[in-house]
C-alpha cells in the first residue's frame, strides 16, 4: 500500500493537475482541486464536461493520463483496489437489481464488500433504521417508488462503512419530497464525518453544499465555498450591484431594460428580473423610467448573486477568454 | 489467488437469486431443446428408404416383372406408378413426383433368354444426392447379383462373400445416431444464450459499471456468473439423457458418469463463449446475434450432420475450434461406441483449454472495458 505524501493525508480527496485525455480529445485538463473530510463537494458542470471522467479517474476506473490524486489518503494510481474497498459509489441509474427483493439488494452488495455474516446483518439493520426501508425489505425494488429506488441504491453503497460516498447526479428524476429528504439524509450522514462527492444539475441543491466546484469543457472554473464564489470580482465586479426587479411585465421590461446604460446585464427570474448595474445607478430613475414606459414595477431590491449567476458570469468569461486565445 | 476471485460468492448468490426468480426464462430454457429433441428424433429419418419410383416396363414378360419385384423388395424403391410411354416417365421425375425412373426396354427379356447382355435404364434425379448415392448403390446392387446369378446358375455359393456388420447401431436407428450429436448442439445453444444474457442485461441496467466500483475481481466476476449456468447446463444434460435413453430408446453402451465429467469441461467452453459474447455485446439484442453466430458452424462444421472426413481441407482447422466437435465425438463415443475415458481424455482436455482460453479473453476485455468505460 503507497503511503501518501503528509499534506494529502488530511483531505478527503486532493488532485492535482488532472488530465485525461482520449486520442487528440481532453475531456478533463490540468483539474487540481481539495475536498476536506467531512464536506459536502458539489460538482457541477454542463453535460459532458468531463464530470464523470473525474468521477472514474477518482474512483480508479480511468488511468489518468497526466497528474496526481489521492483519496482517503490513497494513491488512485497504484491503489485503486484499495480505493474501491473505501468508498461507496451511487450511479445515476441507481444500479440495483430490479428483480430482487431490497433485502436481496442489500444482502449483495454487503456480500460485494466482504462483509462477514453478523456484521453484515447488523449492518443492514443500521441502513433499514436510518434509510426507512423496514416497510420495503420484501418487496421487489423494481415495484419501489423512484425515492425509495435511491434511498436503496444510496444504502447499499454506505453497508461497507466508507468514509467518502461518490453519488453521480442523485436527484435526477427524482420528486421534490424524495429530494429534500435525501438532502437531510446527506447532512445527517455528513455530521458523522461522512465525506461526499456530489454532481448536480440542480442549482438550489449546489447551494446547500458546503463546497463547489465548476467544470466546463474540462477546465475547472470555479472552487470554493458557496458565499466565497459569490464574492468574486469576476461575479461581482467591483462598483456594482445586484438587484431584483419585480414586474408582471418581465419581457418588456427585460427588453427595455438591456438598452439603459449603467445596466451591465438583465436575466429574467419568474416575475422578477436580476440586473447587475452599475452602483451609482439611481434605483429611483429606473423605476420612473420603467413606469413611464408603462411598464408596472413593484419591488426593487439588491440581490445576493446566486450560484446560478456566478456559474453564469464564470462561463461567459471563459468563454471570452477562449476566443481570444483563439484569435 | 483467492483475491483473483473476489466478489465470486456474492455474485454466485446472486446470479442464483436471479434464476430463481425468473422461472419462465430457466422452464423456457430447459424446454426448448426437449422440444427440438422430440422433432428430430420422431421426425428425422436419415435411412433413406421407399424413394419414390415409375416403371415404365415395356417387355412386361415374366423376367422383366422379376426384376422389377426385386427392386420392390430391397424397401428402397417404392413405385408410385406404372407408365407406358418415355414422356410421362419423364415427367414424373420433372415433376418431382418420382425420384428414379426404371425403363426396361422392350427386349429385354429375350436378350436374356439369348444368353446376350440386357440394359435397364435407370434415371435417378440427382437433386438430393444422398437419395442419388443410394438408388445407385442399391440399382447396382441388384444388377450384379441378377449378373451373378445367372452366370453361376448352379453354383450356389459366390467365390467372395463380403459381410458387412454394422456395430454400434446395428439397426441404424436415426435417434441413435442424431440425439448424441443434438445433444451438444442443445447444450451449447442453451448455456451460450444464458450467460450471454445475464452480462448484457447487467451493462444495460448500468450494475456491471456499478460492479467495477467495488472490489469485485472480473475473475470473481466472471466465475460467479458462470457456475450457476454450469449447473443449469448439467441439469439440461441429465434430463436430455435420461429422455435420450427412455423415450427414444437410444442405448448407453459406456459410462453415464464419465459422459457427466467430460460434460463439465464442454459446458465451461460455452459458457466462457457467452461470456466473450456478453464482453461484445452491449445490448440483448446484440447479443442475440452474435449468440447464433457459433451454432451454424457448431452444426455443420462439427460432424453432428455431415461427417468431417468429406470436408474440404480449409475447413477441417474450422472444425478443431469448435467445442462441439470435441463433444459430439465424446458423446457418440460414450452412448454408441461405450468408450471410456482412455478414448476420450484428449477431447477433455481440449475442450478444457478452449473454455480456458475464451474465459482469459474475455476476463481481459472486462478488464479493459473496466479502465476504458
Amino acid at each position: 500500500m503507497a503511503s501518501a505524501p503528509n499534506n494529502s493525508a488530511e483531505a478527503a480527496i486532493s488532485a492535482e493537475h488532472l488530465v485525461r485525455r482520449f486520442g487528440n480529445f481532453t475531456a478533463v485538463n490540468d483539474v487540481s482541486f481539495r475536498v476536506e473530510k467531512g464536506e459536502i463537494f458539489g460538482f457541477l458542470g454542463p453535460n459532458g464536461s468531463g464530470k464523470t471522467t473525474v468521477i472514474k479517474m477518482l474512483t480508479g476506473l480511468l488511468p489518468l493520463s497526466e497528474g496526481s490524486a489521492y483519496v482517503e489518503g490513497l494513491d488512485v494510481r497504484t491503489d485503486s483496489e484499495g480505493i474501491r474497498e473505501r468508498i461507496g459509489y451511487m450511479s445515476q441509474n441507481f444500479s440495483l437489481y430490479y428483480d430482487l427483493t431490497v433485502a436481496e439488494n442489500l444482502q449483495f452488495y454487503g456480500r460485494v464488500y466482504g462483509l462477514d455474516p453478523a456484521r453484515l446483518k447488523q449492518r443492514i439493520d443500521e441502513i433499514v433504521q436510518l434509510n426507512g426501508l423496514a416497510p420495503y425489505l420484501n418487496r421487489l425494488s423494481a415495484q419501489l417508488s423512484g425515492g425509495w429506488k435511491q434511498r436503496l441504491a444510496l444504502g447499499c453503497a454506505m453497508l461497507h462503512e466508507p468514509k467518502l460516498l461518490f453519488l453521480d447526479e442523485p436527484t435526477a428524476g427524482i420528486d421534490p419530497v424524495a429530494r429534500r429528504q435525501l438532502w437531510d439524509l446527506l447532512f445527517e450522514l455528513s455530521g458523522h464525518g461522512i465525506t461526499f462527492f456530489v454532481t448536480t444539475h440542480y442549482m438550489d441543491e449546489a447551494e446547500r453544499c458546503s463546497h463547489v466546484a465548476y467544470i466546463y469543457y474540462g477546465k475547472l472554473i470555479a472552487d470554493g465555498t458557496p458565499n466565497s464564489l459569490r464574492e468574486l470580482p469576476e461575479v461581482q465586479p467591483p462598483g456594482t450591484l445586484r438587484v431584483e426587479i419585480t414586474t408582471p411585465e418581465v419581457t418588456r421590461a427585460l427588453r427595455f431594460a438591456r438598452q439603459i446604460p449603467g445596466i451591465r446585464s438583465a436575466t429574467i427570474f419568474g416575475q422578477s428580473i436580476h440586473a447587475l448595474i452599475d452602483d451609482h445607478f439611481n434605483l429611483e430613475e429606473l423605476r420612473e423610467q420603467l413606469l413611464k414606459n408603462g411598464i408596472a414595477v413593484g419591488e426593487i431590491r439588491p440581490l445576493a448573486a446566486s450560484l446560478e449567476d456566478v456559474f453564469v458570469e464564470l462561463t461567459n468569461k471563459h468563454q471570452a477568454l477562449l476566443e481570444t486565445a483563439r484569435v | 489467488m483467492f483475491d483473483l476471485f473476489r466478489g465470486f460468492g456474492a455474485i454466485f448468490y446472486k446470479e442464483a437469486l436471479h434464476v430463481r426468480r425468473d422461472a419462465g426464462t430457466l422452464f423456457f430454457s430447459l424446454t426448448m431443446p426437449l422440444l427440438q429433441m422430440f422433432l428430430l428424433g420422431f421426425g428425422v429419418d436419415t435411412n433413406i428408404r421407399q424413394i419414390n419410383t415409375v416403371v415404365y416396363n415395356a417387355d412386361g414378360r415374366r423376367e422383366s416383372r422379376e426384376l422389377i419385384d426385386r427392386m420392390k423388395n430391397s424397401d428402397t424403391f417404392h413405385v408410385i406408378s406404372y407408365v407406358e410411354n418415355d414422356h410421362d416417365l419423364n415427367d414424373l421425375i420433372i415433376a418431382g413426383k418420382a425420384r428414379v425412373g426404371i425403363k426396361v426396354p422392350v427386349d429385354y427379356s429375350d436378350r436374356l433368354l439369348h444368353n446376350m447382355s440386357a440394359q435397364v435404364l435407370v434415371l435417378i434425379d440427382g437433386s438430393d444426392s444422398s437419395v442419388a448415392g443410394q438408388a445407385i448403390n442399391v440399382t447396382n446392387a441388384i444388377g450384379l447379383d441378377e449378373s451373378l446369378r445367372r452366370v453361376l446358375q448352379d453354383r450356389s455359393t459366390f467365390a467372395v462373400d463380403m459381410r458387412p456388420k454394422l456395430l454400434f447401431n446395428p439397426d441404424s436407428r436415426s435417434p441413435n445416431f442424431f440425439l448424441p450429436g443434438l445433444t451438444a448442439i442443445m447444450l451449447l445453444n442453451v448455456t451460450t444464450f444464458l450467460t450471454a444474457f445475464s452480462i448484457v442485461r447487467e451493462k444495460e441496467r448500468g450494475t456491471l459499471e456499478q460492479l467495477f466500483v467495488t472490489p469485485v475481481r472480473p475473475y470473481g466476476l466472471l466465475l460467479g456468473k458462470l457456475l450457476p449456468y454450469l449447473g443449469i447446463g448439467f441439469f439440461e444434460l441429465c434430463l436430455i439423457l435420461f429422455f435420450m435413453r427412455f423415450v427414444f430408446q437410444v442405448p448407453i453402451h459406456g459410462s453415464v458418469f464419465l459422459l457427466a465429467i467430460l460434460a463439465l469441461p464442454y459446458l465451461f467452453a460455452a459458457l466462457s463463449l457467452g461470456i466473450l459474447i456478453s464482453s461484445k455485446a452491449n445490448s440483448q439484442a446484440e447479443a442475440m446475434q452474435l449468440a447464433f453466430l457459433p451454432i451454424l458452424p457448431s452444426v455443420f462444421f462439427s460432424g453432428y450432420i455431415f461427417p468431417r472426413e468429406t470436408m474440404p481441407a480449409i475447413f477441417k482447422p474450422i472444425s478443431y475450434m469448435i467445442p462441439a466437435t470435441y463433444f459430439i465425438n465424446i458423446t457418440r463415443g460414450v452412448i454408441l461406441r461405450g468408450a471410456g475415458i482412455k478414448h476420450l481424455w484428449t477431447d477433455g482436455l481440449a475442450l478444457f483449454a478452449i473454455g480456458t482460453i475464451l474465459l482469459v479473453l474475455a476476463a481481459r476485455r472486462f478488464q479493459k472495458k473496466v479502465i476504458m468505460a
